[in-house]
């Protein structure tokens, strides 16, 4: 079976609660059948929104939805047969755990023999057989996560939609939960849309990551992507940890351009850039700066160490560098012990393709 | 146990009575700071409860009138007539009631036990003052033939006890026969058969009618924005803090013959000007009125539940399949049993004891039992049978919340 390409589309979608200020802007979005899509961005980015109007909680102000090449817009959210978990998990307090597994089934009137089968089979994808019996309220927090998860995929919807489904967990079981899901995500095939603001969610779990902010898809790209090429100086800042230097295009060939800082000129990378004189934020990733590298890179500065923090496996490293004081180099620890002393000035060098010539801030 | 030791305090005291005398002070002063509503309740609840009990089953009047009569008809089967010992001693004690002019109590008292009692005494009150010493069997007899016939002996003799639970069967239309048998009242005399029927009833409805429109209001009132909802709960709590007089006497102004409803059915052409219906003074007027007035005892424990129940219960139904109703039915209903039973369990308790509401609108086919509990403590001062009939309500109430309770269960119940 061939996989659709644009199983679930946004087309020109836009949203708007009070006529006034758009929440969803010209939202253009495709997933691919059984594809881990994460709707990642800042509260009030408007990433809940989309997956409210996905699910059919809330009517697009412009704009339509697809599923499987079917306009949505007009079905009632009980007609999509769309599976959701949601940010409290929203168990039906007053009915066991089977039952609230049983009851999509039930609503679709589905043979008593055959739903105990499917509440079986869900119980055990999510490790909690024998648990049918217990009241919601006897679960723990990642018990009964994953009674949800269990009930939004027991009916074998297309499409399972996720709205922060581990906010409320701590940080242990979430990492374990985010692993647990990543694995029934690929026994079971099924289309994943994901909502979270916690980036490191976002790029354990999912195929592709579409970074929202303002009401806008920023970026939508694979993890590493992400991370390695931001496109813009919101991704690249959102994601990961970033140095920036705030600059002008003093001179601009081929893959490389220079840039003027107010103290000194660096090498870097235009991507967002096409003339001299334009303005721009650079990004450096902390760990693709070294310090006394050994082969040569186009970049070579003196900085003067700041502070120091230790951090187990690595140390962080606060220097100024050409006037900006909040430049930061991630140190892994198991390496001979550098001149890395408070106060005292080192060598930092780094290549210009890691240095993204980005939109100005 | 044994071989296992006994875990002492530094100070060489067991631990467990180290602990408890280490508590007591705290329990002390706990207990001292519910000492005030502890007593308030007993002065103001256990204490009249005890009383109208009392009350209620007291029946000594009688039997301190006529000590000496009771004392030698101890002896007497009932079967024919008394000896001669029990008249002298009836002879006795009614000469010192006559004497001190307390004769009428026994007269009226001894009449509600057997019709025509009265003109018998008064009679012997004016003859007995001729009576000769001795043979008072054959004097007291010559007065009146009726003192010949033995049910008038058995009417004295069942006033003895001086306890008595007749009240409680005059309550359900019934009493006691001269046989000692219990018995119906005559069919046009079972009027407070009638009257339970029509509180138990009435009671219903108004909880009914409340609930079908207590329930829509908390649930905008919880699922409105907050500016709104304050306006709504400002809407159904300003009735409250309004005098139930004034609100009574308002659905009076309303709704009689020629008040404002009517005359808007006139004016819409419901009904023709000379043929207003009656909506006052019949148990209609008894149900508007209470069912406005007990109104806001629905909706706030109905809202306080409704207000905890997470609307994405309801999304996460219909994104399981299930159609806004069914969602409605099987998730967001009953959830909201434990104020369901709340609201109908005060507004029922309220609504089966009112008083001053059916008493205004009532009229007299709209009346409850209550009215008639007030009509014997103030107009017929018979407050022995005003206590019998109150504690009826009361035990039938507990009845009530303890049937409750079984169906329900008390501990599902959310008052706020």
């Amino acid at each position: 079976m061939s996989k659709k390409e644009d199983f679930v589309k946004f087309d020109k979608v836009d949203k708007s609660y009070d006529g006034k200020v758009l929440v969803v802007k010209d939202l253009n979005l495709d997933i691919e059948e059984g594809e881990f899509v994460t709707m990642l961005g800042p509260s009030g980015s408007g990433k809940t929104t989309c997956l409210m109007m996905l699910a059919g909680f809330e009517t697009p102000t412009n704009g339509e939805i697809y599923l499987d090449k079917n306009p949505i817009s007009n079905i009632p959210p009980h007609k999509r047969g769309i599976g959701m978990v949601f940010q409290n998990y929203a168990l039906f307090p007053h009915m066991t755990v089977f039952e609230n597994l049983a009851f999509p089934l039930r609503v679709r009137k589905i043979s008593k023999d055959n739903i105990d089968k499917k509440v079986e089979k869900a119980l055990s994808m999510v490790s909690l057989s024998g648990f049918g019996n217990r009241m919601p309220g006897q679960l723990s927090g990642g018990q009964q996560q994953r009674v949800a998860v269990a009930r939004a995929l027991v009916f074998d919807p297309s499409v399972v939609l996720m709205d922060e489904p581990l906010g409320a967990l701590d940080k242990n079981l979430r990492e374990s939960m985010q692993y647990e899901i990543k694995h029934i995500h690929e026994s079971i095939g099924v289309t994943v849309v994901y909502v979270t603001h916690d980036q490191g969610e976002a790029l354990t779990m999912s195929n592709r990551i579409a970074v929202f902010n303002d009401g806008k898809v920023q970026q939508l790209s694979s993890p590493d992507k992400l991370y390695e090429e931001p496109v813009n100086s919101f991704v690249a800042e959102f994601i990961g940890e970033n140095n920036t230097f705030a600059g002008e295009i003093s001179s601009i060939s081929n893959g490389s351009c220079k840039v003027k800082l107010a103290e000194g000129e660096i090498i870097a990378n235009p991507i967002s850039v096409k003339s001299v004189g334009e303005k721009t934020t650079v990004s450096i990733r902390p760990e693709r700066a070294l310090i006394n590298p050994k082969d040569k890179m186009d970049n070579n500065q003196k900085g003067k160490i700041e502070e120091v923090i230790y951090h187990g496996d690595h140390t962080r490293v606060r220097l100024n560098l050409l006037g900006n004081s909040e430049f930061i180099l991630k140190v892994p620890n198991s390496s001979q012990n550098l001149d890395i002393k408070l106060g005292n000035e080192i060598n930092i060098g780094w290549n210009s393709q890691d240095a993204r010539a980005l939109d100005p801030k | 146990m044994s071989s296992e030791q006994k875990i002492l305090s530094t100070d060489g005291i067991p631990l467990e009575e180290s602990l408890k005398q280490a508590e007591k002070k705290n329990k002390i002063k706990a207990f001292l700071l519910v000492t005030p509503l502890l007593l308030f309740l007993i002065i103001t609840y256990i204490i009249p409860i005890a009383d109208m009990f009392s009350r209620s089953i007291d029946d000594k009047m009688v039997t301190n009138m006529l000590p000496k009569t009771y004392k030698a008809m101890e002896q007497w089967d009932g079967k024919e007539l008394p000896p001669e010992e029990v008249f002298k001693a009836f002879y006795l004690d009614y000469k010192i009631l006559v004497e001190n002019k307390t004769a009428g109590k026994l007269q009226t008292q001894l009449n509600y036990e057997k019709n025509g009692f009265k003109s018998v005494l008064k009679k012997l009150a004016r003859k007995q003052k001729k009576f000769e010493e001795g043979n008072y069997k054959e004097q007291i007899m010559k007065v009146h033939k009726r003192w010949r016939n033995v049910d008038y002996w058995r009417a004295i003799k069942r006033r003895a006890p001086a306890y008595t639970y007749s009240k409680y069967l005059k309550g359900v239309d019934m009493y006691s026969n001269e046989d000692g048998k219990i018995v119906q009242v005559a069919e046009d005399r079972r009027i407070h058969r009638i009257l339970w029927s029509r509180t138990l009833e009435v009671a219903f409805f108004v909880t009914l009618f409340c609930f079908l429109m207590a329930y829509p209001i908390a649930h905008l009132l919880a699922t409105l924005p907050m500016k709104y909802s304050n306006l709504l709960m400002i809407c159904v709590l300003l009735p409250f803090w309004t005098s139930l007089l004034v609100r009574t006497a308002s659905w009076m102004i309303l709704l009689q013959q020629q008040g404002l409803v009517n005359d808007f059915f006139v004016w819409i052409g419901l009904v023709t000007d000379d043929n207003r219906p009656e909506m006052m003074y019949n148990k209609t007027g008894t149900y508007v009125a209470m069912t406005q007035i007990l109104l806001p005892f629905m909706v706030l424990p109905l809202y306080s539940v409704m207000k905890t129940i997470s609307p994405s219960l309801m999304r996460a139904g219909k994104s399981l399949g299930a159609t806004p109703g069914v969602a409605f039915f099987k998730i967001y209903f009953p959830l909201t049993i434990p104020g369901i039973g709340a609201g109908c369990l005060l507004v029922f308790i309220l609504a089966i004891g009112y008083y001053i509401t059916p008493a205004l609108v009532g009229g007299a086919s709209g009346t409850l039992i209550s009215n008639q509990i007030a009509y014997h403590m103030k107009s017929t001062l018979d407050w022995s049978f005003a206590s019998a009939m109150g504690l009826m309500l009361l035990t039938g109430v507990l009845v009530i919340y303890w049937i409750y309770n079984k169906l329900v269960g008390v501990d599902n119940i959310k008052l706020g």
